[in-house]
């Protein structure tokens, strides 16, 4: 009886969430499945059946590809670079430095501000010959690259807004994990004649490895869900060298209004997340187990 | 209670000829318009004073302007809208996207309101260059309201300095390569410090390069939108001459040029002459702080620029007195002084030829010569491109620019595969 | 403070502490610099966006052109019922599954929790083309709630909740049933006070996040009405003219302005309340 009882209860409680995630995550990862299989309806010939015509046009097109690439070397370029100056900063921020609360505030103000109005910001930044950077450089006798006007740099240059943009939010979680670090392991380390890197090491990085997962989740979403600045600054260009899988996904189902591609390449995305996530997951699970 | 203000809404219009409106109607009917905005400067003031004075001399008519953001998002709201059931009766998209307007049911035609001989006079008033993407089938489904064209801009400071006539625009691609080396200056190190022309190809470079291509010649498309010529030898002439001018010739900065930086480039004086919409005029004239000239594109075989901006469109799913509404405000706004000061307050270009004999835009011109520029290129205007599934042959086409400009493909390479893609997207609505 | 005396011993000191302050002010500067230029360039006319010169004047006329360009009073409007109607909605929600998967067993708890958990990584930024069906589907696209419903279960939320309600004491949980509470009673007493920071933290996450939220805005929304900042500022990003950075930089402080301030003034408890909720 107490069960049962515990059993509605649970599930009265678990019923508001639960309702809203299964309208707005699981029908909709269900429907774009679906609709992946569908042709995107035009008005001379409504939607019909296709199998894996969607996928295969997918699959055919360079631009997928393209996208794809793009998005893993954003991905490489931008999760472990972003973490590990996020540690950094946790770290010099945790130290007693002069001025360490203008330091902290100036390391985590790119996260207050919105990515569509500082994409602009760096676009003036990165303009050739007059841009804050093109000066800077100027300084050192002239030098004038067009950033993201060429596709050697374009993707590089974005690359630095995003880890820009996130270093500091990450920051903040190392810097909470840090100060919870017991000072008794410092003493006791400090007794055996570890030395300051060893005791990183061996030390704080373990007893950082929580967080890191955790920040490794938000970054991986990251990396395939910050597209903001690709609007602003280069819409995929040069020549589709900047274009990341979700700005694809954007053009193809407002751009093009082909709801049918753009569903076929939701569907890839998320199963690629998907692998991630159980990934994380088993390791998460892991992790609280061992607390 | 729709029904009811259906009846009395035909009612109404029935009872009309003329585009003084009769106030029949217990409630007015509600006209929703969807506009972009693309210039800088008060444009929702602006629209919004357009619609409070059509209302006084409209008694029946609510006019709700709606802004709706840039061209492509107020394309995107528009489709949704209508096929959510809530659609605007009108609308200012760009003239290009008419076929995806049609493809998609979302408009009608203007000739179903054209009922008197003023109104056949008033569709008639347009220049003929905005009419190319306002009709095909043998109707008209866009009324211009903001257009523009391609110009070159050029600083008279800087010409004057290199010992070029400062009053002389280059009139010819071979004046303008030869007066762009003249202009480009380059440091010590082999650095350019000034650049001698700039064409912008971010974002949407297919429109200047029409340009271009116009000027060689050749057109993009045809009038029926489902047959591109991105291969023919005079377009890959005109990409090859613009490539040559960055990586051959290294007078046009090299890659891709930004859009949005480029005024602000010729503001700096880190170039000399530069391509750019006739809605930048007010923009350079008050932030140039030399004396700048305004011209017509060079001409190669011939003179030549794409049309571009907004037109009016009405929509299928609004229900008839609305669209009736929608005709006369699109009408009202397009009479030859109002259309004459929106062109001043904006930087458009007129969009009739008689705009230009009202006393507004004639002190204008007079005061500000380079404002005629835009009109008297006119007369060499083409149709923007514009096809069936627009957005998609256009990004085949931009594409296959911005690789020519970066070096990654040849002139030749990059337009035999937009070609070939654009193909493959048309050749289902043949 | 106790502070000093955690990290006292593995302190940097001598040349090291310099080095490290000099690279970490460095970084700052770096850092920093897009809203220094954000700031030099709202406060002076156009002609210096790119002229970086020690006299030059002053004036508020970017800000005023800003405010001019489109109708920001209403976007901050928007803007501030969205992130406090998300939040509270978040809020609650997830408090009552985080409750639920912390107190409760019952059968179905792990299948559930895992489809909660899949939200992680299926998010609503992926789902945006079905989403925006749903949304035509049930009648209120171009709205506000059509932004925030997509968000409002939020599996970081159940997660974060989920771990916290799990550390309080089982004993406070009898104590309370046996003064007679229930169930929602106990929670609202005892869990909920307890998971203060936790709130706190999520809440500033949260709140930053839909403040400046992009791309799903921008798609559901058409009319000034349910417009947010963000999408009421890409305006600025598009036009015709080409990028006015003047009037561009000044609109960015104003809508950043009131996270930034909060921040400024707050950050001291942000970061501790980080602390206090332990996050890992």
């Amino acid at each position: 009886m107490r069960r049962l009882t515990a059993t509605i209860h649970g599930w009265l409680l678990l019923l508001p969430a639960m309702a809203f995630l299964a309208l707005f995550t699981h029908w909709p990862a269900i429907g774009t499945l679906i609709d992946s299989f569908y042709s995107t309806p035009r008005p001379r010939r409504p939607s019909a059946f296709m199998g894996l015509g969607n996928y295969r046009e997918i699959f055919d097109d360079p631009i997928f590809w393209q996208a794809l690439t793009n998005n893993l070397w954003f991905a490489v370029g931008t999760i472990p670079v972003s973490i590990g100056l996020a540690m950094l900063m946790a770290l010099w921020v945790n130290n007693h430095i002069a001025g360490r609360t203008l330091v902290r505030m100036a390391f985590f103000t790119p996260t207050v501000l919105p990515m569509i109005a500082v994409a602009n910001i760096w676009l003036f930044f990165y303009t050739p010959q007059y841009g804050l950077l093109a000066q800077f450089l100027g300084l050192f006798g002239s030098f004038s690259q067009n950033w993201l006007g060429s596709k050697d740099t374009a993707l590089l240059c974005v690359t630095i807004v995003a880890v820009w943009k996130e270093a500091g939010f990450f920051m903040i979680f190392y810097l909470a994990a840090l100060q919870q670090i017991s000072p008794s392991l410092g003493e006791a380390a400090a007794l055996e004649g570890a030395s300051r890197w060893y005791f990183f090491r061996r030390v704080q990085f373990p007893l950082l490895m929580p967080t890191t997962l955790f920040v490794l989740v938000n970054a991986v979403i990251n990396a395939f869900r910050t597209v903001d600045h690709i609007v602003v600054m280069t819409r995929g260009g040069p020549d589709n060298a900047t274009s990341l899988l979700l700005f694809r996904i954007y053009e193809l189902g407002f751009g093009f209004w082909d709801t049918g591609l753009a569903s076929a390449m939701t569907v890839i995305l998320l199963l690629g997340l998907g692998l991630v996530a159980l990934a994380q997951y088993t390791f998460l699970e892991k992790r609280v187990h061992y607390r | 209670m729709k029904r009811r203000e259906f009846l009395k809404g035909t009612a109404a219009v029935a009872g009309t000829a003329t585009i003084a409106s009769p106030a029949i109607s217990q409630t007015p009917t509600e006209l929703t318009f969807y506009y972009p905005v693309a210039v800088g400067g008060p444009i929702t003031k602006l629209v919004d004073t357009l619609a409070a004075e059509f209302e006084k001399e409209n008694a029946g008519i609510k006019v709700k302007p709606v802004y709706a953001g840039t061209y492509q998002e107020t394309l995107v709201k528009l489709i949704t809208a209508h096929k959510s059931g809530g659609a605007p009766a009108l609308s200012v998209v760009l003239s290009t996207d008419m076929f995806t307007l049609i493809d998609d049911d979302v408009i009608v035609a203007f000739d179903d309101f054209v009922k008197t001989d003023d109104d056949k006079k008033w569709l008639q008033s347009f220049f003929p260059a905005f009419m190319e993407n306002s009709q095909t089938g043998g109707k008209t489904w866009g009324a211009p309201f903001q257009r523009s064209t391609v110009v070159l801009y050029w600083n008279k400071e800087l010409f004057k300095e290199t010992g070029l006539d400062p009053e002389k625009a280059p009139a010819s691609w071979a004046e303008q390569l030869a007066f762009a080396e003249k202009l480009t200056k380059v440091d010590a190190s082999g650095t350019a410090t000034q650049w001698g022309v700039q064409v912008p190809s971010t974002g949407f470079p297919y429109w200047l390069f029409q340009g271009f291509s116009t000027q060689a010649g050749a057109i993009l498309m045809n009038q029926e939108g489902n047959r591109t010529f991105f291969d023919k030898p005079e377009v890959i002439e005109a990409l090859t001459y613009w490539v040559d001018l960055s990586r051959k010739h290294k007078v046009h900065p090299p890659g891709i040029v930004e859009w949005g930086t480029t005024p602000k480039d010729f503001f700096e004086k880190k170039v000399a002459m530069m391509w750019t919409t006739t809605g930048n005029l007010t923009n350079v004239r008050n932030n140039a702080k030399f004396p700048f000239g305004v011209a017509m594109l060079p001409a190669g075989k011939r003179r030549g620029s794409p049309t571009g901006g907004g037109n009016f469109h009405i929509s299928s799913k609004a229900p008839k007195e609305q669209q009736e509404a929608a005709f006369r405000f699109a009408r009202w706004c397009t009479m030859p002084e109002r259309a004459a000061q929106w062109c001043v307050d904006t930087g458009y270009v007129a969009v009739r030829k008689d705009a230009f004999d009202t006393p507004v835009l004639k002190k204008y011109v007079s005061d500000f010569p380079a404002a005629a520029v835009a009109r008297d290129q006119l007369e060499f205007a083409v149709a923007e491109l514009s096809t069936h599934e627009n957005q998609r042959v256009t990004k085949a086409l931009n594409d296959g620019l911005q690789a020519a400009l970066t070096g990654t493909k040849t002139p030749v390479q990059a337009m035999k595969d937009s070609q070939a893609e654009a193909e493959r997207i048309l050749v289902r609505y043949r | 403070m106790t502070a000093d005396v955690r990290t006292g011993i593995y302190e940097p000191r001598g040349l090291a502490r310099l080095i490290e302050t000099i690279a970490a002010w460095l970084l700052a500067i770096l850092w920093v610099l897009p809203l220094a230029y954000a700031v030099w360039t709202a406060f002076h006319p156009a002609e210096f966006s790119a002229r970086f010169t020690a006299t030059a004047p002053l004036t508020l006329e970017n800000f005023v052109r800003a405010w001019e360009a489109a109708p920001f009073a209403r976007y901050f409007f928007n803007t501030f019922v969205l992130v406090t109607l998300i939040l509270g909605c978040q809020l609650v929600l997830c408090t009552l599954a985080a409750y639920a998967f912390a107190r409760y067993e019952f059968p179905g708890s792990n299948v559930a929790f895992a489809l909660v958990l899949a939200q992680l990584m299926i998010m609503p930024d992926i789902l945006i083309v079905e989403n925006y069906k749903t949304m035509g589907k049930l009648g209120i696209l171009d709205s506000i709630p059509a932004i925030a419903l997509p968000y409002v279960a939020s599996a970081f939320g159940v997660f974060l909740l989920r771990q916290t309600f799990k550390t309080v004491p089982k004993e406070l949980d009898d104590a309370a049933r046996i003064e007679g509470a229930s169930a929602l009673q106990t929670l609202l007493k005892v869990y909920v006070p307890l998971a203060r920071p936790i709130y706190l933290a999520y809440g500033l996450v949260s709140i930053s996040y839909h403040w400046n939220n992009f791309l799903w805005p921008l798609i559901v929304t058409s009319s000034v009405e349910s417009r947010p900042l963000t999408v009421g500022l890409q305006v600025f990003s598009s036009s015709d003219q080409g990028i006015d950075w003047s009037v561009i930089c000044a609109a960015t402080l104003m809508t950043s302005a009131p996270l930034l301030v909060g921040f400024l003034l707050f950050q001291r408890q942000f970061v501790q309340s980080f602390m206090r909720a332990g996050i890992r």
